[in-house]
């Protein structure tokens, strides 16, 4: 300012002139402020427009154009004909974005209002929003009507965070029956984004395979979403389409597997706490893989709730197990034909007989037969299925001579099948049993292992290859890869007279005397074979029906038809059916039957259907439905995924070897004398894993066998 | 002028090298005003020129009266408008909750608004009556402060904080042109700076505070209080030197920018006109501001010259702080931009600043005539 210093001093001499003279120049000095703040303005103006153009121009497009993915459909999973096991059906659904929106509550509760959630279905949402973290989508509803989705639709200006779209929703025709097998989606976790990071994984609507053979093909079954560039206003309504790419569909995955037996064994299993295994003889594809009860993949899609996990978890039949591969079992007088073959490659002629006083003396101990055979040789050990002659046989050879054919088998081993999970088991033997318990091999343990008891213990799925193995006088390799056969292993050793011997056996075990004569067919002339087995539970009490279900025998059963060249060959496993010809067999028939003539088996079966409420499916909703009345919205509040998710890390972490296999009272094994069961309470762990998401544990302990 | 014979002396007087370039500005006004209504006269461009039409008339009203009125009506003038914003007050506080409108049956009244140019017009006449020499003694200085801070506090009570500020940047700069010494005004410069930072944690309400933390760091909360003044300089910065073109602007028509038609009407247009229409917005305002201090300085008497500087500085203010408020150079308060933003009211005041200009400029063309 051009004020002279004198003029701070006060002025005594101020006059209009001095006034005016000082109004002038500080009306300069006021336009000049105003000029230079021009042009400051038009300097800032100048930086913003020109200098930063690129930048905002670059913000202002991101304003503008909003990329959103089309989540890819997802590929179909086929049976061995063609028909989905999976596949998608268009649906209109409602998603949420909890960090995309400004009241979360408020905005919730408006939805549910509009969708017309009912307690339970508005509980579940909000533990899964609770659970939503960053920008990942949570499901509010799918599959709903036109009219209700509409009503979501047109407030979307005031629901910031809410997505409508009409997307696609995974379908599993069978529901419950491939539970197990197939799997089921759901929305990614955390920790699956953080691995994969895949801005797919939090589309709305994008679901990822969880489990079976979803999540060990998610790769192949995703795809490539599709993008959609539109223009949006601030409010997120769309103005117009920019561009549209469509999303390529996954691959398709045909497995071996028949749907419709897969169904039908399923279904067949009713009631019951069971496997069902069926694998093709000439190539080695497996199918059916049935583990039943099931949950409803369809309904897992979305989340699992509260009191679906309730039901689920309180369910005594393990419905999260997939037994089929992962239930372990001690398989009884099932392992009797594989004994036999490895007598005979041991040098035990077919013919030898051996009298069956009703027992075994081996020094004081005296081990229990079920009943006085007489003289048996070895078609008729397994026809009857007479312990005495194997103890005996067993004794005399050793029991160094069945393992390794046990496991040439399929016993006890891993196979190269694409399934999220798989079990060894244990075919114990002298090394295991110093490594695992540091203890010398007694014949006690070898009496017990000859006859599938003890510290035997194999999967349902073990149990049909190596029906197959038997049956074909293959080494089939089971595959679950339609067209894409495994090639046969290294021959198996034994010659087409001492195969012969076995499937005498067996043929007569149903088309003789033997003990599954109740479950013969005779399907134009097709005859079954098989063999079956019982393994008991607890110790000490009376075999057949007891009243509590847990204490009741495993009931068993393997088979294969037709008789003169086999074709099918199957294995039944029945948790707690009592003896392996009551529960366990009764289904091998029906569901052999099913391959030969679906007609008779359906019908079979849809009579039985009547009697228990109705399908699984069925039942299962019902069910629920009794859930909700029941406990409405007071169910604890879980987060089931996770808890199955620690499950399985639980599994994993353990060798997955025959060392987890642990006798409950391994001091008590040598006092069992002339008691009813054979063997020692040796607790292999059958229902498997005290680590199980349900964390039952079906125990089974010794067993005898008929 | 140009030749008397043929215009008629009425419109041969009229401040044409002003008015001209104004006419421009609301033209442009208009028409960003029709491309933000999504291409369409309704409800904002042709209202926009008919209040600029029927205003004109009024200033040029306004132009033909004489200063001896404008002496005599300043007092009861001002007084007039302090009673109405008392009265703003009292009906506020009667209703519950605070107002700045008085509806009088066939249009809204914002006093606070009146004020601007009345705190002008009556300090112009309070310093003019002031004998000289009491211009450096508190008899110049505390009445001053009285009439600018009765309706200041007033307005602050409202509150209404930005129309406060512009009453006493008007009232401050007539007393700095009126002679007042100047340290003075640096010592209240220095007073001010001080009292800053006590005033904004004590008398702002909560809004006014997030506004002006946010305009220290708009990147703070991109989606809440900084979303308008990032959304703003996104506008301006897209439109680069000559603009997306007339009604392309995407900003604006996807409602990004908010308040695209008042306050932010300058981003509207450089969005679509770019650094040039920029350019030739400062123009005219640099043309009307640059008329204005001229008139001011021309006139031979105390009163208009400070009443037409004063009227300029009121303008500028407008400009000033809605142009660094747009451009991130201020925080967002409610200050339309004169002439381009679409409402009636700040029309009325611009104008009347603008009419009292005119007046001034009529009285300097006949000296003789009056006082």
């Amino acid at each position: 300012m051009k004020i002279s210093f004198r003029r701070l001093l006060p002025q005594i001499h101020t006059t209009s002139a001095t006034l005016r003279n000082s109004f002038d120049r500080r009306s300069l000095v006021v336009g000049s402020v105003q000029g230079g703040i021009g042009m400051l303005l038009a300097a800032r103006m100048g930086y913003l427009a020109v200098f930063e153009n690129e930048k905002y121009k670059l913000e202002a497009e991101s304003n503008r154009v909003n990329l959103s993915l089309i989540p890819p459909r997802r590929g179909w999973i086929l049976d061995r004909h063609g028909t989905p096991l999976a596949s998608n059906h268009a649906d209109f659904r409602v998603d949420a974005i909890p960090a995309r929106m400004k009241n979360v509550e408020q905005e919730i509760a408006a939805v549910e209002q509009l969708l017309q959630l009912d307690a339970v279905q508005r509980q579940d949402l909000e533990d899964k929003i609770d659970k939503a973290r960053g920008f990942a989508a949570v499901e509010v509803a799918s599959g709903l009507e036109w009219e209700r989705f509409a009503a979501v639709s047109v407030r979307l200006p005031d629901l910031p965070g809410i997505v409508t779209q009409r997307g696609f929703s995974r379908y599993y025709p069978n529901g419950p029956s491939v539970a197990h097998l197939i799997g089921y989606v759901g929305p990614a976790s955390a920790e699956e984004y953080q691995k994969d990071h895949d801005p797919l994984l939090i589309t709305p609507g994008y679901k990822v395979g969880k489990d079976g053979l979803e999540k060990v093909f998610e790769k192949e079954l995703r795809g490539k979403p599709g993008a959609r560039r539109v223009e949006v206003t601030a409010s997120g309504r769309i103005v117009r389409e920019l561009e549209t790419r469509e999303d390529t569909p996954g691959q398709s995955i045909k497995l071996t597997i028949d749907g419709g037996l897969q169904d039908y064994a399923a279904r067949r299993i009713g009631l019951q706490s069971a496997a069902v295994v069926v694998i093709d003889c000439q190539t080695g594809g497996i199918l059916a893989l049935c583990s039943m009860p099931a949950f409803d993949p369809n309904s897992f899609a979305d989340g699992i709730g509260r009191l679906e996990w309730k039901m689920l978890n309180e369910d005594d039949h393990i419905p999260l197990l997939n037994k089929a591969l992962r239930g372990l079992y001690p398989p009884g007088s099932t392992m009797k034909p594989m004994a036999a073959l490895a007598f005979q490659l041991h040098g035990v002629s077919p013919d030898e007989r051996v009298n069956c006083p009703g027992g075994y003396r081996l020094g004081r101990r005296f081990f229990r037969c079920d009943a006085v055979h007489g003289s048996v040789d070895m078609r008729s050990a397994i026809e009857r299925s007479c312990n005495t002659y194997f103890w005996s046989m067993v004794h005399r050879v050793g029991y160094d001579t069945i393992a390794p054919v046990a496991r040439l088998l399929g016993l006890g081993q891993e196979f190269d099948i694409p399934v999220a999970q798989q079990r060894y088991g244990t075919i114990p033997d002298a090394a295991w049993k110093m490594r695992r318990y540091h203890q010398e091999w007694t014949a006690a343990d070898s009496l017990n292992a000859s006859i599938g008891q003890g510290y035997v213990s194999v999967s349902p799925f073990q149990m049909a290859v190596m029906t197959s193995r038997i049956a074909s006088g293959h080494n089939l390799q089971p595959s679950l890869l339609y067209g894409q056969p495994k090639p046969f292993g290294p021959a198996l050793p034994f010659t087409p007279e001492q195969l012969a011997v076995v499937h005498d056996g067996m043929f007569n075990v149903v088309n003789g005397s033997g003990t599954g004569r109740g479950s013969r067919i005779d399907i134009n002339g097709v005859l079954m074979a098989g063999k079956t087995g019982t393994a008991q539970v607890r110790r000490m009490i009376s075999r057949g029906h007891v009243a509590d279900w847990k204490s009741r025998d495993h009931s068993h059963f393997i088979c294969y038809a037709p008789t003169d060249s086999p074709r099918y060959a199957m294995s039944v496993v029945v948790e707690h059916g009592g003896f392996g010809a009551s529960a366990a067999a009764p289904i091998a028939k029906d569901v052999m039957t099913y391959l030969f003539d679906p007609g008779k088996a359906w019908d079979t079966l849809l009579a039985m259907e009547k009697g228990w409420g109705g399908t699984a499916q069925e039942r299962l909703d019902a069910r629920y439905r009794q859930y909700v009345a029941q406990y409405g919205v007071g169910a604890p509040k879980v987060s089931a995924e996770e808890e199955i998710e620690k499950a399985r890390k639980a599994q994993d972490a353990e060798p997955a070897s025959n060392a987890t296999q642990a006798p409950a009272e391994p001091g008590s094994r040598q006092e069992a004398v002339g008691g009813e069961a054979a063997g020692a309470p040796g607790g292999a762990d059958a229902g498997g894993e005290a680590s199980t998401a349900n964390g039952q544990a079906a125990s089974a302990t010794s067993g005898g066998n008929p | 002028m140009m030749s008397r014979s043929i215009i008629p002396e009425v419109v041969a007087a009229q401040p044409w090298q002003m008015l001209i370039p104004l006419f421009g500005l609301i033209s442009l006004g208009a028409a960003v005003l029709y491309s933000a209504a999504g291409g369409h006269l309704h409800p904002y461009a042709l209202s926009h020129v008919i209040r600029f039409g029927v205003f004109l008339v009024m200033a040029i009203v306004i132009s033909r009266m004489s200063r001896n009125f404008f002496r005599m009506a300043a007092y009861p003038i001002y007084g007039g408008i302090v009673a109405l914003l008392v009265l703003v007050e009292l009906i506020g506080a009667v209703g519950g909750g605070s107002q700045r409108w008085l509806n009088l049956g066939f249009m809204t009244l914002q006093p606070s608004e009146l004020m601007k140019p009345a705190i002008v017009l009556v300090l112009a006449r309070f310093y003019e009556t002031l004998p000289p020499p009491m211009t450096g003694s508190w008899r110049g200085l505390v009445p001053a402060g009285v009439l600018i801070g009765i309706p200041a506090g007033l307005v602050v009570l409202q509150p209404d904080l930005g129309t406060a500020l512009a009453i006493c940047f008007g009232g401050a700069v007539t007393m700095f042109l009126a002679g007042l010494p100047l340290w003075w005004f640096l010592s209240a410069g220095a007073a001010a700076i001080i009292a800053i930072p006590v005033a904004f944690f004590t008398l702002l309400h909560d809004y006014q505070r997030n506004r002006v933390l946010t305009f220290l760091d708009p990147e703070s909360d991109p989606l809440g209080t900084g979303y308008h003044i990032t959304q703003s300089k996104i506008a301006i910065g897209s439109g680069g030197v000559f603009g997306k073109g007339f009604g392309n602007g995407t900003q604006s028509h996807l409602q990004y920018l908010p308040e695209a038609h008042t306050d932010f009407v300058f981003a509207t247009m450089a969005e679509e006109w770019g650094f040039v229409g920029g350019l030739f917005v400062l123009f005219v305002f640099g043309v009307l501001l640059n008329w204005g201090m001229n008139v001011a300085r021309n006139s031979p008497d105390r009163f208009s010259s400070l009443l037409a500087a004063g009227m300029a500085a009121t303008v500028f203010f407008y400009v000033a702080i809605n142009l660094m408020m747009v451009m991130g150079l201020a925080p967002v308060v409610g200050i339309p931009l004169p002439f381009m933003s679409h409402g009636g009211t700040s029309m009325l005041t611009n104008m009347i600043c603008v009419g009292i200009m005119m007046a001034v400029n009529r009285w300097n063309q006949r000296p003789a005539t009056f006082s």
